[in-house]
């Protein structure tokens, strides 16, 4: 379990520092520092073990939260439980930045002592959370004490993570697939690597104490409805370019309120929704992806001070949708003494602090073309080590899930209040992010 | 150094540098680095070129990165361009990137070194410094290839600035100490030495530096330096304060140059000249002197300076150690710091007088402050000085304050800090012992050792005390009575209780009489520890158990009884058990008479180096070890003779020779046939010393370690089998027979052929040097024998003979050599020859010695070969012809021609036919390149003339030997012994 946790800014110095159990002391806060944040080379790797005790970090911006343990403790664990407080603070009071942090301390521990209880990870739902921990001071005197027996009953309860007797006059939810593709390609064109990570976003605006179920084109789901000899597929590829019908998962997880027992049994996913905005499921597929963009490189060596580049992006979904926010970025040998570009779409700009030409179109149709070239002159140097050519990486936003995934219904039961299924207003939307796309050069 | 023009500030370096420290992260650290160096490289590339100071200003920022961690690949050019400007400033950032970033790229390094060449050969002093400390800075081999040459050029030259000397002198310095094989003094050495006498302060001592770099190497080519430096140092020592103006440091005269001047004069020996000695003693009693004088300033640093000097002039003093006079003094004066208030002082003043007190001269007057040494230990509050003066007390000790030092170095032991205890300990046995009086002293001191820090107590201490007791009869009652009595004390030391059971065992009916300590109170009071105790001490008391059966016959039941219990005849451990079940056997079956024999006491040990004196010399670390250690340490890194095989022989005989025999065959002690013997019984001399060496592998002492813990092997060697033996401790494998010779021994033989003096034979314990000279047919050989370890060799005994008809053609005699040899000692042998008759073997020379209970045999060919009496006869050219004809008979006539085994030196061929014995005699073959010698053989029956030619053929690496005698005989082995040398 979880012995300690601790903040502290980009120097080292301790913002927030709570020890949960005896066997952390506070060198242990200087241990880490010592040996992580002011090392010598780079630690990159999340857990680090010092004295036989152990320490995972993550790090927000110039931010670095470490929980510290001696046992021997679920990783996955601790660093879902470091996300989760990371989402927290961030629905809490924003950025999480050294200036936050100083300003919210109080809440900061405030909030530790409650989603932490001797290092066991307690109710973490933000939504939960704000009912009782608020930032505007002393509540106790406005609420009345069936409000307060309400919010006890309520977390202490089955379903903590909602309230009853909420109405909207409007019922509405929104669901946000979003997904970021990930890519290493080589020079020739050939995938090396490429795997989609996804998560089902959904901000519900629900009466009473609805029971949802959702459904998506999963291939175990469709294969059993198959065999059953009913296709009620909603519609065929309406977004992307696939024109398969089901999409292979390889694991997902829930939010704590879809019944797992259920999904274990019949596959399908049910639950009794939060209010307001969580993360339903998140996903990964390995098979079948769409891959938005191909970019196709070629690096020519004009003698040993001149470096020719001209780099292809290719758009590859249909051409009715646009992709956004494109930026392709061309690494430059660390001997560059100047570079000249050419584009015919977007903004091209060498960037020397990053060593790095970088390449901006704001938008892009599918189906497309666009290409940049660019002559780097180079510096002579003695050094023998050759170029290591790192790979071109790209990033984009395009309105669709890369994956294919597509979602079938969400259907929604009130059976106490008086709405049906059709009173729902729902809406769905398909982003796909890049998330390392790579193309060797 | 020029000033700083107002246009070198370089603000864009100054913004770069701010910048970067305001970085908030590592990162944007890093992104700022790389648009800087984007930035350069646009720069260094752009086609306009760049003045020098902006070129100096990038190289400036450049060097920033690189020293911030990161990689920095170009701007080496820019660099070295700078290197060429004429302006100050740049010329110096351009030495600082050289000296911080160079770069083996060869094409670089020949246009930095042409600019350094450039400023060496500028008339500008500052140049010439700049360049000289980048030299140093570098120095690097290919920069002392370039310029070790040039340096000393510029040191000597009369036009040189002083500055620049003194920047020479130390770049020379350092370029020596990189690569010594390139700075070759040889014409400047007496220069160098000169520039003692330089006017100019600070460039001598650049120089003494220099030269006492130099001196430690080569001490004769710099000798003059001794009368030069003493000069100096007078002059210095007796000016007055104000004289030396800049080099006068808080009133005292240049300090540094004095206690580096006197440093070097510790390099050489007293000065021979009269005079010279003279003027330097003076100056050691001026020194010692001004230390008396009250200070003339009270700051630190003015005493710091007059210490510095001071305590630089006692170790001269003590390193000359033949001025009783002044060593009296140095004594005296370090007397006053030992109470000093300053914790450097009292821990130098210590440090001297530790080697103070083991000079002769000095030794009395060091005594005198022994109440102050034991209060420093006992009142002092760094730990480091309380060591000093346990090492003084250590070294002042003799036969007179023995006792008081003891005490009070047993008093400090119970406060003493853990980290030098057991080398308290070490040292409190050894002086206990080396100036022990009365041994029931020394017997109470060790027990009481033994019982203020039993934890550091090594095994070798505990070894020693039973060694002694046993050793000597007249302690063995009182120290059964003492040991009695430190054991009832409610609780004691296992090293306590380990000496007692041995003692007891051995002793105890000593002290029976007494109704107080009757045997059976004896017996309950070891038995009361007997749970406490670990193992190999359990196996100790087991044995001291069926020893008291012997002794008192009335235990008998009771000892039996505990023997029968559970708890030891069915022991987990296999050792004990094994004991219980041998020893209750043992006491129910033998017989009174059996018993008595087997368990007689045990025999008097054999006078050896004590083993605590070397355990403390491998304590003191590196620096204090002697070479005999070190040899010691070399062979127990093992290296012996046996290579490969060596090792599995060695366990093999490790654990056959460990404590537990092996179970059912040695039940009945039938260890008459070693396993040894078994094992490997050809291996002769090889084995003797891979037995001493499994002792020293084991634990490094297991050869002393034989008495307690192998008491019971003893024992049930001795067994009702072969009662009739006497107890030897180490199974005795080698015969007695002289070993056959040595397979080298020829070789050795042949390497004496050509010269008479040399070390003949060599080995990880012995070493034998020869001497010998040869007069008409008689001759004498001295023989040296060196005791390589820190070990005692006893029964050392050497025998000469003449194998065959070497008897009737050799008359050889020898004198006895002592029968013991010291650790580290040599002793002399010497061997009268007489040569009768022409002969053409070599006499053996058999030497055996036991050295830590092993004997050792080895057989050398002593190197008397018939050339040995020659008598050169010179002639001239006709007579040898004539001569060469008259010996012309076939069998007259021995001829060989070989291969060149050493490279053909025609003043080394010279060297060695001259050695052989003949003439040898010039201009007479028709051919320079053939040597022809002559000479007579001297033999008591008559006399042998020989001619010998040599003709050597370059090309081929060839040579042919012609050797004619009167006797044929004498031509064919002067035929062989010769082709070996060539």
């Amino acid at each position: 379990m979880i012995g300690g946790l601790f903040i502290y800014n980009h120097k080292g110095e301790v913002l927030i520092s709570r020890v949960y159990r005896d066997d952390i002391g506070r060198n242990a806060v200087d241990a880490f520092r010592v040996n992580v944040i002011h090392a010598r080379q780079q630690v990159r790797s999340p857990v680090t073990n010092i004295a036989r005790t152990s320490f995972f970090h993550v790090k927000r911006s110039n931010i670095w939260l470490a929980a510290v343990t001696k046992q021997n403790v679920n990783a996955a664990m601790v660093f879902e439980f470091l996300y989760k407080m990371c989402d927290v603070m961030t629905a809490y009071f924003g950025k999480i930045s050294e200036e936050n942090i100083k300003n919210n301390f109080v809440l900061i521990y405030e909030l530790l002592d409650e989603i932490l209880d001797f290092g066991y990870p307690q109710n973490s739902e933000t939504g939960a959370l704000k009912t009782f921990i608020t930032q505007q001071g002393i509540k106790g005197q406005h609420q009345t004490k069936e409000e307060q027996s309400q919010i006890t009953s309520q977390v202490t309860g089955q379903i903590g993570w909602r309230r009853e007797g909420i109405k909207y006059r409007r019922n509405e939810l929104f669901l946000d697939v979003l997904e970021s593709v990930n890519l290493l390609m080589s020079p020739q064109g050939q995938v090396l690597s490429a795997h989609v990570s996804g998560r089902v976003v959904m901000k519900s605006y629900l009466s009473g104490m609805p029971e949802c179920k959702f459904g998506m084109n999963d291939k175990i789901v469709i294969d059993k409805q198959g065999k059953g000899g009913t296709t009620d597929d909603p519609g065929k590829s309406e977004s992307g370019g696939s024109g398969k019908q089901s999409i292979a998962i390889d694991d997902c997880t829930f939010h704590q309120c879809v019944r797992l027992s259920k999904f274990d049994s019949e596959r399908s996913i049910s639950f009794i929704p939060p209010d307001g905005e969580y993360e339903l499921m998140r996903y990964r597929t390995t098979k079948d992806i769409i891959l938005p963009f191909r970019v196709i490189p070629l690096v020519r060596e004009v003698g040993r001070t001149k470096l020719e580049v001209k780099v292809v992006i290719k758009s590859n979904f249909k051409p009715s949708l646009l992709a956004q926010k494109i930026e392709v970025r061309i690494p430059t040998p660390l001997n560059t003494s100047g570079v000249q570009v050419i584009c015919m779409k977007g903004k091209a700009k060498y960037k020397a602090s990053e060593n790095a030409i970088v390449w901006k179109i704001k938008r892009m149709a599918g189906m497309k073309e666009s290409q940049i070239s660019a002559e780097i002159e180079l510096l002579p140097t003695n050094d023998k080590k050759k170029w290591a050519r790192p790979p071109i990486s790209m990033n984009f936003e395009v309105p669709f899930a890369p994956s294919g995934l597509k979602v079938r219904y969400l259907k929604v039961f009130e059976s106490k209040l008086n709405y049906s299924d059709h009173d729902v207003i729902k809406w769905v939307r398909y982003i796909g992010r890049s998330g390392i796309y790579e193309t060797r050069c | 150094m020029p000033a700083v023009s107002k246009g070198d500030g370089m603000r864009g370096l100054a913004v770069f540098i701010s910048d970067i420290r305001n970085c908030k992260s590592k990162e944007a650290e890093i992104k700022r680095i790389n648009k800087e160096l984007a930035n350069i490289r646009s720069k260094f590339k752009g086609d306009k070129a760049l003045d020098g100071y902006s070129k100096k200003k990038y190289v400036c920022k450049l060097l920033f990165i690189f020293l911030l961690g990161h990689d920095i690949d170009f701007g080496h050019m820019e660099a070295v361009n700078l290197l060429s400007s004429n302006k100050y400033t740049e010329k110096q950032i351009g030495y600082l990137f050289i000296s911080v970033l160079v770069n083996s790229n060869s094409e670089l390094i020949r246009l930095i070194n042409n600019a350094i060449k450039n400023d060496l050969s500028s008339r500008n002093p500052t140049f010439m410094c700049l360049a000289l400390h980048c030299i140093a800075n570098v120095g690097s081999r290919e920069m002392a290839e370039a310029f070790a040459g040039e340096i000393p050029r510029i040191l000597v030259a009369g036009d040189t600035m002083d500055s620049v000397k003194q920047s020479a002198a130390l770049c020379l310095l350092r370029l020596y100490k990189t690569s010594p094989d390139l700075v070759l003094m040889g014409e400047w050495t007496s220069r160098v030495v000169h520039l003692l006498n330089d006017q100019h302060m600070g460039v001598v001592t650049a120089a003494i530096s220099l030269i006492t770099c130099l001196s430690q190497k080569n001490p004769d080519e710099f000798k003059t330096c001794v009368s030069l430096a003493v000069s100096r140092l007078s002059r210095i020592v007796s000016s007055a304060s104000t004289d030396l103006q800049d080099y006068t440091y808080y009133f005292v005269p240049a300090p540094w140059l004095s206690c580096k001047l006197l440093r070097l004069l510790q390099c050489y020996p007293p000065p021979e000249d009269g005079a010279v000695k003279g003027r330097l003693v003076e100056c050691l009693e001026t020194i010692l002197n001004k230390a008396q004088e009250p200070p003339k300033s009270k700051k630190v640093q003015h005493s710091n300076a007059k210490n510095a000097i001071l305590f630089e002039a006692i170790s001269l003093i003590i390193h000359y150690d033949s001025e009783p006079n002044l060593l009296v003094r140095a004594c005296n004066q370090l007397g006053q710091f030992l109470q000093h208030r300053e914790t450097n002082l009292r821990y130098l003043a210590l440090e001297s007088m530790c080697t103070l007190a083991s000079s002769e001269f000095s030794h009395e007057a060091v005594k005198t402050h022994i109440e102050t040494v034991i209060n420093a230990l006992k009142t002092e509050r760094d730990v480091s000085v309380r060591q000093r003066a346990a090492d003084l007390l250590y070294a002042m000790c003799d036969r007179s304050n023995a006792k008081q030092i003891v005490a009070e170095m047993l008093s400090y032991l119970e406060t003493a800090d853990y980290s030098i205890r057991e080398e308290m300990v070490l040292k409190v046995a050894i002086l206990a012992e080396k100036y022990a009086v009365d041994y029931s002293w020394y017997v109470d001191t060790i027990l009481n050792l033994i019982r203020i820090a039993g934890d550091y107590v090594s095994e070798e201490v505990w070894y020693r005390v039973i060694q002694i007791v046993i050793n000597r009869d007249d302690v063995q009652g009182y120290a059964a009575k003492t040991v009695f009595e430190a054991l009832q004390a409610p609780a004691c030391h296992e090293n306590m209780v380990k000496v007692g059971g041995y003692i007891l065992g051995e002793f105890g009916n000593l002290i029976a009489g007494d109704p107080r300590s009757s045997p059976l109170v004896q017996f309950n009071l070891l038995h009361s520890k007997f749970h406490l105790c670990s193992v190999p001490t359990r196996a100790l008391l087991l044995s001291a158990y069926i020893k008291f059966i012997n002794l008192f016959p009335e235990t008998k039941s009771t000892i039996q009884e505990v023997l029968r219990s559970d708890s030891q005849i069915r022991n987990s451990d296999v050792e004990l058990q094994q004991r219980a079940v041998e020893y209750l056997k043992l006491s129910s079956i033998a017989s009174t008479d059996v018993l008595a024999t087997v368990l007689e006491e045990m025999p008097p040990f054999p006078e050896r180096e004590s083993s605590i004196l070397a355990k403390l010399k491998k304590k003191k670390g590196p620096g204090a070890v002697s070479v005999n250690e070190l040899e010691e340490g070399k062979r127990e890194g093992g290296e012996l003779n046996g290579g490969g095989e060596r090792g599995a022989d060695t366990s093999a005989i490790a654990t056959s020779n460990a404590s537990t025999p092996s179970p059912s065959a040695d039940l009945l002690g039938l260890r008459a046939g070693p396993p040894v013997t078994a094992a490997a019984p050809s291996a002769g001399s090889l084995l003797v010393d891979v037995f001493s060496e499994a002792g020293v592998n084991d634990d490094g002492f297991l050869r002393d370690l034989e008495p307690p813990t192998e008491s019971s092997d003893s024992l049930l060697a001795e067994g009702p089998g072969d009662s009739d033996s006497a107890p030897t401790p180490p199974p005795s494998v080698v015969s007695e027979e002289p070993a056959p010779p040595l397979p080298e021994s020829n070789e050795l033989l042949n390497k004496f052929v050509c010269k008479n003096n040399g070390v003949l034979f060599e080995n990880q314990l012995l070493q034998i040097g020869i001497k010998s000279e040869y007069r008409q047919n008689l001759g004498r050989m001295y023989l040296f024998y060196g005791n390589k370890t820190s070990v005692q060799f006893v029964t050392f005994t050497t025998t000469v003979t003449c194998p065959g008809e070497l008897q009737s053609q050799l008359n050889v005699q020898s004198k006895t050599v002592e029968p013991l040899i010291e650790g580290g000692a040599q002793v002399q042998q010497v061997i009268n020859i007489e040569c009768l008759s022409d002969f053409s073997d070599a006499p053996l020379l058999n030497i055996k010695f036991r050295y830590g209970g092993a004997l050792q045999n080895l057989t050398l060919k002593l190197p008397v070969t018939i050339n040995k009496f020659f008598q050169p006869t010179e002639m001239l050219s006709n007579d040898f012809f004539q001569r060469w004809k008259q010996l012309s008979q076939p069998q007259q006539e021995a001829q060989k021609i070989f291969k060149a085994n050493h490279a053909m030196d025609t003043e080394v061929l010279k060297a060695k036919l001259l050695g052989m014995g003949m003439a040898l005699l010039e201009n007479v073959d028709p051919n320079p390149e053939n040597f022809v010698c002559a000479g007579v053989i001297q033999t008591k029956a008559q006399q042998v003339g020989s001619l010998l030619r040599l003709e050597p053929n370059a090309q081929a690496q060839m040579y042919r030997l012609t050797v004619r005698s009167s006797k044929d005989t004498v031509s064919k082995r002067l035929c062989e012994l010769l082709a070996e040398q060539f």
